[in-house]
């Protein structure tokens, strides 16, 4: 349980093997003793989002022939858990871990996100120790001589990583200044991950589902709207491998979501695009989201069944669990075809045609051809989105009224929800697109409120679409009982699941009641806050 | 989190070396494993080479002016750290004296570990005293070292009369026979009896051995430094033996 800072050296050219050299450095103030030499992999572990990394922590598997384990230290170096765990071949969800403290501080900042290798090094790690007067280790030494093996090969300077024994900071500090007195051991500026990074050639935080693009206002609208797109198509393509080998499930959302995003774009603002463009990709797109649609539902299903599970009171937990295993199945399925979707050559030729053209609409406009559909490269991204914003809130506004209106008891019919939803959504990809364009603290207010009322419609259409399933679901396992020759469950059995499926589909229907109730509050909260209403034309909300 | 501790009235019977290498065996077992060094005289810290030295002394630890975290010192071996001696320890009844729940302190003061730590094992000093009041309550199993003499079962139904007197929560007792000496018949006798009689006495008798002596000189836990040896594998039988009781996986 060694707690405290490493201290970190790179170790530069010298006479005699180094092991002499830092007693030689240590004399007379402390002895060393020699422990073990050893041959490791280090595998550096995070994220595809760089969620260790944001969280100021580096995860790192070391392991030799017979053993492996896996260490966790924040970013300043210091020790914050370890545990053995044999060599495994990452990507792997955190349910690899055993339970105990490294699983725990971890699965907050993971969460359902899997483990993906960020670099890989293979050589060889010496262990020395650190005696006081006592014959007491005060710290440990490990010289790490080794090479970088992924993504790239390149050998790495050797390090020396002096790590304190627990209560002996100050003796260790005292070893580390004695150390970078002496020649031949330089205090390393970057930590071993850092220069595993550089050497790696990789970024850290290389990637995120936003839409991180800088718009000047007065960008070219159909130039800006390229960027937009550009941007998200990226974001599909650092996706689409991993959803293919079904590595977690957040992929498939973040690809999603870009899909999703596209197409919003150009239903709102593709009349910026030069030519029929939009019309032409819209359908290749509609076509994408449908694709990964039922694999979608199946996962939201599956990660929500043990909070829905936890719901029950009447039913017995096990009561549902055909109806979990059913679900599985049917995601296996549906993930096949989902992956043989994304190797098609229609998505291979759509993504390609879709740069292609997005490249050519960013270019600036070539001198006007004598042409008789002369497009308007006039329009600059700060009037269109000012333009489309504008129209969106209104369309909010609109639907907003109508439901505090409707005011019944009981609240405003589904239909009157789901048209509510559709415009607030359509209103935060505007703002999402072109947030740049805007005063940061300005937008964050009003995305936060905006937030608020989204997540009232959300929760009622996430009940409206578990209920729909529910029903299919208990559709399904009647007929499967009808149909001869499955593995038919006994009656009783399918009694008891059915039970449970209308005791869900209750409290679905409370949620939704509850949504309802609330949606005119959240709405007049929304408007009251006024935070979009100032900038409903936005000339307030573009910076001055 | 378990806690243990070593305790008899009386002096010089093998609850140091039972604490060291009980903890020890622990650390080995993969367990987070805390070892309390409560006796000023500091037999523990000294196998593990550690300074008996707490910075305020007692008197800090107590008030809580110093958290135990900030006092503990790592051992040379992988998951056992040590909170050492300090000679101020001799005046730590005072200090208890002043507390609010004077017989408290101790399990209050333990409660932030668990965190940390899985085991917590308690050296105490041969004593009857407020700090060995506030063990007893601290503690989910209390370990008795015995000497096989004629006056040692008297000696333990004394200490476990007193035990079910005390009210809230009581420990177990696991006795056990330390120091038997296999040249002399009474001690084979009263062990080989008192053993198969009284479920709380353990089956594992550590016999005297000179390789437990030697822990001194070589300061470092017998396991460590004799893994074969007939020691070691005594204080593992107790070791697996205390586990067993104690519900630990
Ligand atoms: N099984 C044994 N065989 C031989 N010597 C032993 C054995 N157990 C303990 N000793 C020795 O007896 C002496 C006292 O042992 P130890 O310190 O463990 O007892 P203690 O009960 O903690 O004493 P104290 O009451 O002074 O704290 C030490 O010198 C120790 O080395
Ligand atoms: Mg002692």
């Amino acid at each position: 349980m060694a707690t405290g800072r490493c201290r970190e050296f790179v170790i530069e050219d010298g006479a005699g093997p180094v092991p002499r050299r830092v007693a030689a450095a240590l004399r007379p103030h402390f002895t060393v003793a020699a422990q073990t030499r050893r041959r490791a992999r280090q595998v550096w572990l995070d994220t595809f989002d760089w969620r260790l990394h944001t969280a100021g922590l580096v995860l790192r598997q070391v392991s030799g022939a017979r053993s492996g384990e896996l260490v966790l230290i924040t970013s300043a170096g210091e020790a914050v858990a370890s545990e053995p765990l044999p060599t495994q071949r990452w990507p792997c969800l955190i349910d690899v871990i055993p339970e105990g403290p490294l699983r725990d501080r971890l699965s907050p900042v993971v969460e359902i996100r899997a483990l993906l290798p960020v670099a890989r090094a293979d050589g060889t790690l010496t262990q020395l120790r650190v005696l006081d007067g006592e014959q007491k280790t005060v710290a440990r030494i490990t010289l790490e001589v080794t090479a970088l093996a992924q993504p790239a090969a390149g050998p790495l300077p050797p390090r020396l990583i002096l790590t304190p024994v627990r209560g002996y900071q100050s003796a260790t500090d005292r070893a580390a200044r004695l150390l970078a007195a002496a020649d031949g051991f330089a205090p390393s500026t970057r930590s071993a991950f850092q220069t595993v990074l550089a050497t790696a050639g990789r970024q850290p935080g290389d990637y995120s589902d936003r839409v991180d693009v800088t718009l000047p206002e007065s960008m070219p609208a159909r130039t800006a709207l390229a960027t937009v797109l550009l941007r998200l198509a990226d974001t599909m393509e650092a996706n689409v491998g991993f959803v293919i080998r079904d590595v977690d499930t957040e992929f498939l959302h973040d690809l999603r979501v870009a899909v999703r995003r596209t197409r919003s774009a150009l239903r709102l603002a593709g009349d910026a695009l030069p030519g029929d463009l939009a019309a032409r990709f819209a359908p290749e797109f509609k076509w994408l989201g449908d694709l990964t649609t039922p694999t979608r539902d199946l996962d939201v299903n599956l990660a929500g069944f043990d909070a829905m599970v936890a719901r029950l009171h009447a039913a017995a937990p096990g009561d549902l669990e055909p109806l979990r295993a059913q679900l599985t199945h049917q995601r296996a399925i549906e993930c096949r075809k989902l992956a043989r979707g994304l190797r098609s050559a229609r998505f291979g030729k759509l993504m390609v045609s879709w740069r292609g053209a997005l490249d050519e609409a960013a270019a600036p406009p070539r001198a006007p051809r004598r042409s008789k559909r002369a497009h308007q490269p006039t329009a600059d991204i700060g009037s269109l989105a000012a333009d489309r914003i504008g129209r969106a809130y209104r369309k909010v506004a609109k639907r907003g009224a109508a439901i505090t209106a409707a005011g019944a008891a009981g609240g405003p019919p589904a239909e009157d929800m789901h048209a509510l939803r559709k415009r607030c959504k359509e209103l935060r990809y505007l703002l999402e697109f072109f947030g740049s364009l805007y005063d940061p603290a300005a937008l964050r207010r009003a995305v936060k409120d905006l937030k608020g009322l989204q997540d009232c419609l959300g929760d009622f259409q996430d009940a409206e679409v578990q209920r729909a399933e529910v029903r299919e679901f208990a559709t399904w396992m009647l007929a499967r009982r009808a149909a001869p020759g499955t593995g038919q469950p006994p009656v009783s059995e399918l009694a008891a699941t059915l039970l449970a499926m209308g005791e869900l589909t209750s409290q679905l229907h409370a949620q939704q009641l509850r949504a309802r109730a609330e949606v005119a509050g959240r709405f007049a909260a929304f408007a009251r806050a006024g935070s979009l209403r100032t900038l409903g034309l936005l000339p307030r909300m573009a910076k001055a | 989190m378990k806690i243990f501790a070593t305790y008899n009235i009386k002096g010089g019977v093998g609850k140091t070396s039972a604490a060291v290498n009980l903890a020890y065996l622990a650390g080995e077992d993969g367990f987070r494993t805390l070892l309390w060094d409560l006796d000023p005289q500091a037999a523990a810290s000294y196998v593990f080479r550690i300074q008996p030295r707490v910075k305020g002394g007692a008197k800090a630890l107590i008030r809580g002016a110093r958290p135990l975290d900030d006092a503990i010192k790592g051992t040379d071996f992988d998951h056992l750290d040590l909170l050492p001696a300090d000679f101020t320890y001799r005046n730590m009844d005072l200090a208890l004296h002043k507390a609010k729940r004077p017989t408290r302190q101790l399990s209050r003061l333990l409660g932030p570990l668990a965190a940390d730590y899985d085991i917590v094992f308690l050296d105490c000093p041969p004593s009857i005293s407020l700090v060995s009041e506030n063990i007893l309550h601290a503690v989910h199993t209390l370990l008795v070292p015995l000497i096989p003499t004629t006056l040692s079962e008297r000696t333990f139904d004394q200490l476990t009369a007193f035990i079910d007197s005390l009210d809230g929560q009581r420990p177990a007792v696991l006795a056990f026979f330390s120091m038997l000496d296999r040249r002399k018949r009474l001690h084979r006798e009263i062990a080989a009896r008192l053993t198969a009689e009284r479920p709380d006495i353990a089956a594992t008798v550590i016999p005297a051995m000179t390789v437990i002596e030697q822990m001194a000189v070589r300061r470092a836990p017998v396991p460590a430094f004799a893994p074969r040896s007939a020691a070691a594998q005594r204080y593992r039988q107790l070791w697996t033996e205390l586990r067993g009781r104690s519900g630990l996986t």
